[in-house]
């Protein structure tokens, strides 16, 4: 085992300097010395999408990351998405929609749903399936989290209107 | 979605001004879900919190030669290394078995193994430590010797002479055996104009819940008493056996359940791992904390199915089902599961096979085998997809055999709406199902006319679609007879405990846990319509053995119709109560009196007469100015269980469409349609994401997900890349449609929902695929459908 690596970076606007071994995930980092147990740990190898957060604007599995990766950089996690009203909407429309059931994979969810909104802002039914297919969520059977973010791209549409 | 009343009711206690019942309205505290701010066990930290990781067997069947753990000892972090044989010094070992289930057996289990590991995952030691990392790096120095012994993995040959024995005391592998035989069935076969068999092959599969398994376990040497933090659904089963294995009264034990990230099945029963854990934290004296990585959820989370069924139908030429009959055998590893066991499962086969059909000839047989790989329990709705892809799929096959559509063999063979109450042949009694009603529905909903044509069309062109029907009933609302019966201590009432408190705000306390279905949502909807208080003044506190009354938790789909009668009637005496103090207080009677609004108001005029916070005032703060000899009760406790019927069956009906590429073997998904009947619907979207959900995971056992073992019994995908499960762009919409058939044993009618989706969605697309493949003259009755097992059945691999 190696010696503690000293860190700085940024978290979801805040701050934050911290030794952590080599070995440490980013998941892990966020959950256990920082205490933002929004991100959710399901499978440590990168395909359950659960631990999905945004670093440096994109997302990306904290679980297959390392935490000394993070130097210098811009992470943002579920609670710094909500605190910031960012996706306000789209957690609104999964509340309507009843788009989480154990709510265990909504916020990997939440950060995957907005990345495609970022990216594409009138997708398809069939593309919004597409990108969630790397998150996944035993619960709800994925119709009801499809409804939602459709329903979220197309009243952001509405508005720009 | 719409709904049909197929017995309109008269005004109820729940048709009231402002009912919630029937409404879609969103789950209370979903934001805290949708912000990252649940607690999940896996979230929790205690002070002087450790961790316990657990070696695990490598092999699936060996001798424990010896554990050194002197090495790992000295790890940094580690605090302790404990064997099985240590920790017996705290916990004793359990036998899974019921009284009820004749002839069950299973040899004793301990929380660690001792002397001997019987499946590939099994733990030999646990490894405790400041951080979960640092008992990872111990446990690689904790040296185990093993001497392999020979391992029992086919269910096929379990039985024979030669296959050795997993536990010598009981004889054989055999854990039990059902025969069921009603009416004339060789007859029956004799007077058929076709009979056909088939053997139904059911891989293993588990739950993959997306948190896995987590307990934190506390006990307090000064209180002498253990605080449980589990993600389970049944709190009050846990505390029982805690306390019973840990030489505990119950009362030292409390189980709290806070956010549990997915359950199905998985998280009702009691692991070995985590009783280890209790044991680990009395042994040690601090908390202790468990968190199943995703190999060991693979390796230890309960399996599912795997069953081998044998099935024979025969038909005359106007379609009438002349007989069934059925041969099934499943491997449930080496134990049967606790305090469940394993035998429900195959004995749910037996009771649900033809369950739809008028036929009254049926014979069984389902035999329940011991083997080295890991234990097999019930998982979301028990027996139901294999029940129900053995009978639809010979249904079909019969249908094939003389040349009948398969609605049509249907219609002439599901019972008729007003022949209820009735029985199945192996006596399931049913008070009222809407079978026929159903299945017009479907046909309605999916054009199916119109389909068929495409079919047509499209088959000319190369393109191979097809439809696939199954009609279902599904078990809910079970009593005593479930677990009771057969002297396992799991509560078959739940109790509700609802209160105004000073503010006028209802405080609701359940039995009923929640696990994402809508427990807290159904009950505050139930509250806020009889009391005729607003859905935002109800909190609804679940999952705490010190709070709750005792009851049974959520599991069987029994949450909705146990739990929320008990809520209805409790409510219903506090707002008795509340418009008692009222009738004082306004100089009134109760009768001329009501509840809307969250204030009493007349029944005449609907004038408000006084808001509920002031009468709480007066009755909490102000009770002097009350008449003499008034003392107010403004907390109510109810408890319910069924008695009518062992259980309250539902039915339904499940229709998928599918396209099979020929080439790759790959099938897709193009829609699925469910009508489905659990009576009273409290909150449809809730009800159509259940049923959603379920169709999602009976759709992942249909096409993806099995856990694949080797001869030697190692489980060869024990990881997510590996084991498939349904993902987003895999899926098809799902349209949902209901029928109410209240049930009349309570007063809200309510039938469960969160198992009808599971328990039919393979077989209709099972007999899509069939149907989708009939030009080229094969039959598959195996799942998972994957590529490989449609290429063989094609001759293209």
């Amino acid at each position: 085992m190696t010696a503690p690596i000293a860190i700085s970076l940024t978290v979801n606007g805040e701050r934050v300097e911290a030794h952590v071994l080599p070995r440490l995930n980013l998941a892990d980092f966020l959950r256990e010395q920082l205490k933002l147990t929004g991100t959710h740990v399901g499978c440590e190898h990168g395909v359950c999408g659960a631990c999905t957060v945004r670093v440096g604007g994109d997302i990306v599995r904290s679980c297959l990351m390392l935490a000394v990766q993070v130097n210098g950089a811009s992470v943002e996690t579920i609670e710094g998405l909500s605190d910031s009203g960012e996706i306000a909407d789209l957690q609104a429309a999964f509340r309507h929609r009843n788009a989480l059931q154990c709510g265990f994979c909504t916020p990997g969810m939440l950060m995957a749903a907005q990345d495609l909104l970022q990216h594409n802002r009138t997708p398809a039914r069939e593309e919004i399936r597409e990108h969630l297919s790397g998150n996944y969520c035993r619960c709800t059977g994925y119709q009801a989290i499809v409804d939602a973010v459709e329903n979220t791209a197309r009243a952001r549409t509405e508005l720009r209107a | 979605m719409s709904s049909i009343r197929v017995n309109p009711e008269t005004l109820t206690v729940l048709d009231r001004p402002n009912s919630y019942i029937g409404k879609t309205v969103p789950r209370p505290n979903l934001d805290r879900l949708l912000q990252g701010r649940g607690t999940y066990v896996s979230d929790m930290e205690l002070p002087r919190m450790a961790h316990v990781v657990f070696l695990r067997s490598p092999h699936a069947h060996a001798k424990i030669v010896s554990i050194d753990a002197a090495a790992a000892k000295q790890m940094p972090g580690v605090l302790a290394v404990v064997t099985g044989k240590e920790l017996a010094a705290v916990i004793t070992p359990w036998v899974g078995v019921l009284s009820h289930l004749k002839g069950l057996k299973s040899a004793p289990q301990s929380a660690i193994a001792i002397d001997r590991v019987c499946w590939q995952g099994e733990a030999v030691a646990a490894v405790v430590a400041t951080s979960r990392a640092a008992a990872e790096d111990a446990a690689e120095h904790v040296a185990v010797e093993y001497r392999e012994l020979e391992a029992v993995t086919d269910v096929r040959t379990a039985l024979d002479a030669a296959t050795p024995v997993i536990h010598a005391s009981l004889g054989d592998n055999l854990a039990f055996e059902r025969i069921h035989d009603a009416g004339a069935v060789d007859q029956a076969f004799a007077e058929s104009d076709a009979v056909v068999e088939a053997e139904f092959v059911f891989g293993r599969h588990t739950g993959v819940t997306l948190e896995p398994r987590a307990v934190v376990a506390d006990w307090n040497a000064g209180e002498a008493r253990l605080t449980i933090y589990q993600g389970t659904q049944a709190p009050h089963m846990v505390q029982n056996i805690a306390a019973l294995h840990l030489g505990l009264r119950e009362a030292q034990v409390r189980v709290v359940c806070k956010d549990v990230g997915g359950s199905f099945g998985i998280k009702v029963h009691i692991y070995a791992d985590e009783m280890a854990t209790y044991a680990l934290s009395k042994l040690l004296r601090r908390p202790i904390k468990f968190v199943a990585d995703r190999v060991e959820s693979f390796n230890t989370d309960i399996h599912a199915r795997d069953h081998r069924c044998k099935g024979k139908i025969g038909v005359r030429r106007d379609g009438t089902i002349t007989a069934f009959e059925i041969d099934d055998l499943t491997g449930i590893g080496p134990y049967s599961m606790y305090p469940r066991t394993s035998a429900i499962e195959a004995n749910q086969v037996v009771n649900l096979v033809g369950g739809p059909y008028t036929n009254k000839n049926y014979r069984a047989r389902a035999r329940v085998v011991f083997q080295n790989k890991n234990v097999m329990c019930q998982y979301r709705a028990v027996g139901h997809p294999i029940a129900c892809s053995v009978t639809e799929g010979l249904v079909d096959l019969a249908a094939m055999k003389i040349g009948m559509d398969p609605v049509e063999i249907r219609r002439r063979n599901l019972i008729a709406d007003n022949a209820y109450p009735c029985a199945s042949p192996s006596g399931l009694r049913f008070e009222q199902l809407s079978h026929q009603a159903s299945l017009t529905r479907i046909v309605d909903m999916m054009g199916y006319e119109a389909l068929r044509a495409e079919q047509a069309a499209l088959r000319k062109k190369g393109i191979h679609r097809g439809i696939g029907i199954a009609s279902f009933i599904e078990v809910t609302n079970p009593s005593a007879a479930f677990y009771g019966v057969g002297g396992a201590k799991i509560s078959s009432q739940d109790g509700v405990a609802v209160r105004l408190d000073a503010q006028g705000s209802v405080i609701c306390q359940t039995s009923i846990t929640e696990q994402g279905q809508g427990s807290e949502s159904l009950t505050a909807q139930i509250v806020g319509s009889v009391l005729g208080v607003s859905m935002d003044r109800v909190r609804v506190i679940l999952g705490d053995t010190d709070v709750t009354p005792y009851g049974g938790g959520t599991w069987a789909s029994r949450g909705a119709g146990i739990g929320g009668e008990a809520a209805l009637q409790a409510t219903k005496i506090l707002r008795k109560n509340i418009l008692d103090v009222a009738a004082v207080i306004l100089q009134s009677t109760p009768a001329e009196l009501d509840i809307v609004n969250n204030a009493v108001v007349n029944v005449s005029d609907g004038a408000p007469r006084i808001e509920l916070n002031e009468l709480a005032r007066i009755v909490y703060f102000r009770p002097d100015t009350l008449p003499p000899g008034i003392q107010p009760e403004l907390m109510a406790t109810k408890h319910f269980v069924p008695r009518e019927y062992p259980f309250a069956f539902t039915n339904g009906v499940q229709a998928a469409w599918v396209e099979v590429d020929t080439d790759t073997g790959f099938v897709k998904l193009l829609k699925h349609w469910v009508v489905e009947d659990c009576g009273t619907i409290i909150n449809p979207q809730l009800v159509d994401e259940q049923i959603r959900g379920g169709v999602v995971q009976g759709l992942g056992a249909a096409l993806f997900e099995r856990c694949i073992y080797d001869e030697r019994g190692q489980l060869t995908n024990a990881n997510m890349a590996d084991y498939l499960v349904p993902m987003s762009c895999e899926m098809p919409d799902i349209d949902v449609g209901h029928n109410v058939s209240p049930t009349r044993e309570t007063e809200l009618g309510a039938k469960g929902a969160g198992e009808a989706g599971t328990a039919g969605a393979a077989a209709a697309v099972t007999n899509a695929v069939n149907d989708a493949l009939n030009p080229f003259g094969t039959i598959i009755t195996e799942i998972p459908l994957t590529p490989q097992v449609i290429l063989t059945a094609l001759g293209r691999i």
